[in-house]
């Protein structure tokens, strides 16, 4: 079982936190730091395996994590889940955001935290794997981006123009923040198929 | 309405949407909060709304607030309505709201089950698909309870997109409401195969969690699992299964064999490195389960160990860290293999990675020997010093302490080195484990004599250097290593140098700031102390340093009484009145050291941990026994606790029972003092516990012999280095010695070091420095192995241990809302797929187990003589409990015999349709034994349908009949073989009810031979009434009569006739439009060896008299050659017993009837009965057909009932071989013939 999969950046700002067992807001946000804390201080060439988060569960589970550019994909799973599966399905979740995304970067991320819930929940059902098909997420994906559009329909016209409008300052945004590029491909793991 | 969709949409371009609100947020760093509190008020008013796009537009934005750590759970119920949107786009932002922030405790969340459900049939996918994600996350046991059906029937959804999901989601289903598990398994199991991969992959995941937890469970789905592995190629699923194999083989040792070779398969063959790595665990798994048994599977650790090297040896970092985790669990059963490895694993140790380091020092536990200990710990030491972070280092620290107390000290061979280890230890800064330490530091001292004044100077500088431990109030951990030393100090103050100092160091004032339960330790050893100074100032004829001891205690100890902690105060304010008491006797010169002495005199064991828990109950102590009388139910609440208080304890009572009861109790008081006497744990009244010495259970202890080779005597803090330089000198000087006399031991050397499972190097010939014998910790006598302490009862998963196998019971249901027209597929309809199947596998379990039976029969043959005995075992064994359970026992032998079979390389043994009597003499097992049958009939006839009742029990009591056949033809020898045609050879109708009386009640039948020839043998069982109990009232007077047939021939039998010829008062019951004279055609053939059985019918008028029926079987033999026509006679018996139907009668509904005076009387006496009363009542109940309504010691009362409504009331009285039976019915003459059949079955016996 997946017990969480947290999404934060470099700084230990939340992108994304999918908790599969019920904690308290604060709990939360105490894990969330605590886990920072543990995946922020080890190096680049050190495993993605962690042991003693004190907070989820107990010693039966373990972080997996990777980085990518200025983001940390943090999975908290028990020892029922392969570890080198999970790393696969953490490349495989990126994969598909870059591909739903074009080229996905943090801010990707940031501004549309429901869309990512929405792809992840299509992978990841209720702590359990759904679907490892990275073209069958996308598809499902999709799909249902397609039927949101099509409900929007010519009410939802305005709203498009304006948020067109509003995003039309989006470039200076850039500046603010620490935007990397995601770098995507990763050496030795051989993905599902 | 399109102007006000218009209006809406405009008014929201000015609403923030969730774009808005991170782009404020990140223009807000500097009062962020403060931003998002006021965005908070305009979510709440955008809330109060009634545009539901404006609404969904606000819980998109508290869900992303949700996520920053607000709690948004205010909102529960515009999170409800936005679910209940009917557009996709918004229904889905409220179900990822819900997702995030619902749990069991949101009270809102029952308003959900309706629009959940509403949404599960939705004709969208993607609606079902989101409520089935949102539902995954908050699922709780009601909505479970409430959805199980539903979802259920998602899981044969036409769209395998929804089927995945439904698969899924039933695992969160089976948490919370495990009542489910069952009723769905069948469905779940199906989708293990389903054509999409994706649902497999769902079902095999479902599967792998709940097998994790219940293992046992799910055996029976090995093979199911092992023709997926061999025929997947989706790695994720291969991975689940090969992981789910991992937790089923330690419980079956075959699968393990079975599993070996496609496992090694794969590992070759494989790319994926996950895949590989799984198969790999697995493969240990197997290979630690298969350890004990099977020596020989060299191989495929060599091909494990060498895999994982190069997974420890790779670059990448990730492999390292998952090699070394498998590793640690070769090392369990195979260290040696391990062991050649151990440069690559003390190399991981200085690796830059912490997870790897952990990994490594996890091995370094079975890489230890006696040569290396020092050399790996003082490495681990260097670890220590240089580790910044505390867990780390206190893993660190646990594992040293691990590793050099591993299997009893195996590998310590300089105690005194030890014990300076755990002296340093304490000078570790905030470490968590400072009880560890102090523990270790115990039982060293207690358990090992030899270290005891060593240890007990270091512990003394320890003491006197307690400010360096508590000096900082932060490293509160540590200083529970003043505990330890403390105690040791006070208990082997003998080995002290400068008790006084000691004394004076323990009663600084600093000590008040120690915990309480440490001050407490320091007091009473104070007093131990004061004692032992006593003492060793006593003979002096100066009486001043005794006195000026007495004076530091009376003046430090007031502090004490001080103390906050009752236990310190308690404890020093008794000291304190001991040592004034004392100061005055020594005042007037009274010698005191002794008395003081006494008062701490003996020694403590150490003692196993659990060992109370173990200590049995010792035989004939109830701990669930009033020891008093109960108080009386009319005694109000309130009266109770007075009692306690004023002792009014009702006196009569009590002495009542003890004189009831003055034997029992002067038996278990000698019982227990044998027990005391035997228990070194129990505390006696004597003063001194030396005396528990004396004590024969005692003696095993051994005490320990020291013998020192190093000078004990180090000066100031000892560096642990130190030794291990003393270490090597003293090798050397070893080897040395060594040589003079090599030849002699280099014989020995090689004979120890093949027993020795520790390392390759022949460590044995370091021979430790101290002889220390290691006082074995105590644990009491008849302690029994319990595994069950570590279980947590509050695991989800437990109330997931269901077994599956079972069959379903009709209470089994999952609630469904029948009403609803969305319901897909009627529940009824459910309820058929899934026990049609069952059906038929029971009649499938059925042949099996004949099967079976063939097969035991086989072996059995060779022992004929002993068979008698193993009958009546083979029946006490089976004794089901009754009759539907018996079905339950059947369907488990079939899976278990399924898995066996597929477990076991043997090849397919035939499959026999129905038993062979190729052997005259062949035993075959009963499957029931028929007084448990008995019992359980009124039970049956009650629960089940008739039609249920008459096969199942027609065909166990078939299986029996021909066990009891066999018996008969074994007794009476009757040569049958190869006969031809002599007809009529039938003129015996034998009768004879029971066959013989075997002591544990025997098994009993009431088929009967009917008639036989040399072709076929007919045995029938007319007792069996089917007429059940609403038939009764229609239809009063049938009777069934069960008839086997049996073919003893060798040649085929067919067109059989079974014709009677009726009576005035019974008539068979033809069927429609034949004559009064034709027969009846038996419904099947027989080919040779073959039994079978039919049933007919007959009707009966008056059951008040018994009645024989002549009749004849007509039948064709047809051999190779020929066809010829035979007739078999035989004479129908029809006992008034038979009439008699077991029927279940309450005692105060028997009672009445009694009273009522309508049943006649009647008695019967029978002389010579030599059984046990049990199994005269079973055989009453059996063969006669009545139940037991109460039993009382050896008076019985039964009751049944006559197929036309006739009471017959027994009253069964035993003694010494006499049997009175007081009937009463209300119909004279039946109960006379009952009665007369009663006696005829026992003059039998």
């Amino acid at each position: 079982m997946i017990k969480a999969i947290l999404i934060f950046n470099n700084h230990g700002k939340p992108r994304l936190s999918k908790f599969y067992e019920h904690y308290t807001e604060d709990t939360e946000q105490q894990i969330i730091r605590e886990t920072f804390h543990l995946v922020s201080k080890r190096d680049e060439n050190v495993c993605n395996f962690l042991e003693g988060g004190l907070l989820i569960g107990g010693s039966d589970n373990k972080l997996i994590y990777r980085h990518y550019a200025t983001l940390y994909f943090v999975f908290c799973v028990d020892s029922s889940e392969s570890e080198l599966g999970i790393l696969d399905l953490i490349q495989v979740f990126v994969e598909t955001l870059d591909k739903c995304f074009e080229n996905v970067c943090e801010l990707d991320l940031i501004f549309h935290m429901d869309k990512v819930h929405n792809i992840l929940a299509e992978m990841v059902m209720g702590g359990m794997v759904l679907e490892t098909n990275m073209s069958e997420i996308i598809t499902q994906a999709e799909a249902q981006s397609k039927m949101e559009k099509s409900e929007a329909g010519i009410a939802g016209a305005p709203a498009r123009a304006v948020s067109a409008v509003k995003n039309m300052n989006l470039p200076e945004m850039p500046k603010n923040i620490n935007i990397g590029d995601i770098s995507i491909k990763v050496p030795n793991l051989p993905s599902f198929k | 309405m399109a102007l006000k969709i218009v209006k809406g949409s405009i008014d929201r371009m000015f609403d923030k949407n969730l774009q808005d609100l991170v782009r404020g947020i990140r223009n807000h760093k500097e009062d962020e909060a403060k931003y998002i509190s006021t965005c908070i008020d305009e979510i709440k008013q955008e809330l109060k709304q009634d545009n539901i796009a404006v609404k969904a537009n606000a819980v998109c934005k508290l869900t992303y607030l949700q996520m920053l750590g607000y709690d948004v759970s205010w909102a529960a119920f515009n999170i409800v309505e936005v679910m209940s949107s009917s557009k996709f786009t918004y229904k889905r932002i409220g179900y990822l709201a819900a997702s995030q922030c619902f749990h069991e405790g949101t009270d809102v969340i029952m308003l959900t089950t309706n629009q959940i459900r509403k949404d599960l049939s939705s004709p969208n996918q993607y609606d079902t698909g989101v409520a089935l994600t949102g539902l995954s996350c908050f699922v709780t046991p009601d909505l479970a309870r409430d959805l199980a059906n539903d979802i259920m029937t998602l899981m044969s959804h036409t769209k395998p997109y929804i089927r995945k999901k439904a698969v899924l989601i039933m695992y969160k289903v089976f948490l919370k409401y495990p009542e489910s598990l069952r009723p769905a398994f069948p469905r779940l199991k199906e989708k293990l195969e389903d054509p999409d991969p994706g649902v497999q992959s769902a079902a095999v995941n479902v599967i792998c969690e709940l097998a994790r937890r219940n293992p046992k469970n799910y055996l029976s789905l090995a093979p199911l699992f092992f023709k997926l592995m061999t025929s997947s190629t989706n790695n994720w699923v291969l991975i689940k299964i090969i992981k789910l194999f991992g937790a089923l083989t330690p419980l079956e040792p075959r699968l393990g064999k079975k599993l070996i070779e496609p496992l090694t398969n794969l590992i070759h063959s494989t790319s994926a490195m996950s895949l590989l790595y799984e198969c790999v665990n697995t493969v240990i798994a197997v290979l630690i389960s298969l350890s004990s048994g099977m020596p020989n599977h060299s191989a495929s650790i060599q091909l494990c160990v060498q895999k994982l090297r190069i997974l420890i040896e790779d670059s990448d970092q990730n492999l390292k860290y998952l090699g070394l985790l498998a590793m640690s669990k070769i090392l369990k059963t195979h260290p040696k293999s391990v062991q050649s490895h151990k440069d690559l694993i003390l190399q991981c140790l200085d690796d830059k990675d912490e997870s790897i380091r952990l990994r490594a020092l996890d091995l370094l536990y079975g890489m230890v020997s006696k040569k290396n200990l020092m050399e790996i710990v003082k490495k681990l030491m260097l670890h220590v010093d240089k580790a910044e972070g505390t867990t780390y280092r206190d893993e660190l620290l646990t594992k040293i302490i691990d590793i050099c107390s591993q299997s009893n000290y195996q590998y310590i061979t300089n105690f005194e080195w030890y014990i300076s280890i755990l002296v340093e230890l304490t000078r570790l800064e905030g470490t968590r484990h400072g009880h560890l330490i102090a523990s270790q530091m115990l039982d060293v001292a207690i358990r090992v004599k030899a270290i005891r004044a060593f240890a007990v100077a270091q512990m003394a500088t320890l003491l006197d250097n307690a400010h360096l431990l508590t000096g900082n109030t932060q490293r509160n951990g540590i200083c529970e290593v003043l505990y330890a030393a403390a105690w040791i100090c006070g208990e082997f103050a003998e080995h002290l140098e400068d008790p006084m100092l000691t004394l004076e160091a323990m009663l600084r004032p600093k000590v008040a700031t120690l915990p309480g339960h440490i001050q407490a330790v320091y007091v009473q050893n104070a007093a131990k102390l004061f004692a032992t100074v006593l003492q060793k100032h006593e003979g002096e004829t100066d009486s001043q340093a005794a006195q000026e001891t007495s004076q530091l205690l009376i003046d430090r100890l007031p502090l004490f009484v001080q103390s906050a902690n009752l236990e310190v105060q308690e404890r020093a304010s008794c000291i304190l009145q001991l040592v004034k008491y004392i100061q005055k006797l020594q005042q007037k010169n009274v010698e005191v050291a002794e008395e003081v002495t006494a008062l701490f005199a003996g020694e403590l064991n150490p003692v196993a941990p659990k060992a109370q828990k173990k200590v049995p109950i010792p035989e004939g102590l109830d701990l669930d026994a009033w020891i008093n009388e109960p108080p009386s139910e009319s005694e109000s609440e309130d009266e109770k606790p007075k009692a306690v208080f004023a002792k009014e304890e009702p006196k009569h009572s009590r002495s009542r029972h003890t004189e009831v009861d003055e034997k029992e109790l002067a038996r278990r008081r000698e019982a227990r003092k044998q027990e005391q006497a035997n228990n070194p744990f129990y505390i006696k009244a004597s003063p001194s516990s030396q005396k528990v010495y004396d004590a024969p259970g005692v003696e095993h202890i051994p005490v320990v012999q020291i013998d020192l080779s190093v000078p004990l005597k180090v000066p100031g803090m000892p560096m642990s280095d130190q030794y291990v330089k003393l270490e090597e000198e003293r090798r050397q000087k070893e080897k040395a010695d060594k040589k003079k006399k090599e030849k002699k031991k280099k014989r020995e050397k090689r004979g120890k070091g093949r027993k020795g499972d520790s390392g390759p190097e022949s460590e044995e010939d370091i021979t430790p420095a101290h002889h220390v014998d290691i006082v074995t910790e105590e644990m009491p006598e008849n302690a029994l192995p319990s595994d069950d302490d570590d279980k947590d009862p509050n695991d989800p998963h437990k109330a997931l241990d269901i077994d599956l196998d079972k069959p379903l019971a009709d209470s089994e249901k999952l609630p469904v809302r029948t009403h609803r027209p969305e319901v897909l597929k009627s529940p009824a309809e459910d309820r058929d797929d899934n026990t049609i199947p069952q059906e038929t596998k029971k009649k499938s379990s059925k042949d099996k187990k004949e099967k079976k039976k063939d097969k035991e029969k086989d072996r059995k043959r060779s022992k004929e003589d002993k068979k008698k005995k193993k009958k009546h075992k083979d029946v006490e064994e089976e004794l089901p409990e009754s009759l539907p359970e018996e079905v339950v026992q059947s369907e488990e032998t079939k899976e278990a015999s399924d898995l066996d079979f597929w477990l076991s390389s043997a090849p397919v043994p035939p499959v026999a349709q129905v038993v062979t009597v190729s052997s005259s003499a062949a035993a075959a097992t009963v499957d029931s034994s028929s007084a448990a049958a008995a019992e359980s009939e009124p039970e049956e006839l009650k629960d089940t349908e008739p039609d249920d009742t008459k096969s199942s029990k027609h065909k166990k009591k078939k299986q029996k009949k021909e066990k009891e056949e066999k018996e008969k033809k074994k007794k009476k020898r009757h040569h049958h073989h190869h006969h031809h045609h002599s007809d009529a050879g039938a003129e015996d109708s034998v009768q004879n009810g029971t066959v013989e009386d075997e002591e544990p009640l025997p098994p009993m039948s009431n088929y009967s031979l009917l008639a036989e020839n040399s072709y076929i043998k007919m045995m029938k069982e007319d007792a069996d009434q089917v007429c059940d109990i609403q038939g009764n009232h229609q239809d009063e007077s049938k009777v069934v009569v069960s008839v086997i047939f049996e073919n003893k021939s060798d040649s085929f039998l067919k067109s059989m006739e079974f014709n009677v010829l009726d009576s005035l008062n019974s008539k068979l019951q033809r069927p429609d439009g034949a004559g009064p004279h034709d027969g009846l055609t038996v419904p099947f053939q027989l080919p040779p060896g073959v039994s079978n059985e039919a049933r007919f019918v007959f009707s009966v008028q008056s059951i008040v008299m018994p009645q024989k029926l002549k009749g004849t079987l007509t039948f064709i033999v047809k051999t190779d050659e020929s066809s010829t026509h035979e007739k078999l006679d035989f004479k129908l018996h029809f006992t008034c017993t038979s009439y008699l139907i077991t029927t279940p009668c309450y005692s105060d509904a028997y009672a009445k009837l009694l009273e009522s005076g309508d049943l006649k009387g009647s008695s019967l006496r029978l002389e010579g009965v030599n059984m046990p009363f049990h199994h005269l009542l079973a055989r009453i109940c059996f063969h006669h057909h009545f139940s037991v309504v109460e039993r009382i010691d050896s008076c019985a009362s039964m009751y049944s009932r006559s197929i036309q409504g006739h009471h017959v009331c027994l009253l069964v009285k035993s003694s010494d071989q006499t049997v009175s039976i007081d009937a009463k019915c209300d119909e004279p003459s039946l109960l006379g013939n009952v009665l007369d059949e009663i006696k005829q079955t026992f003059s039998k016996c």
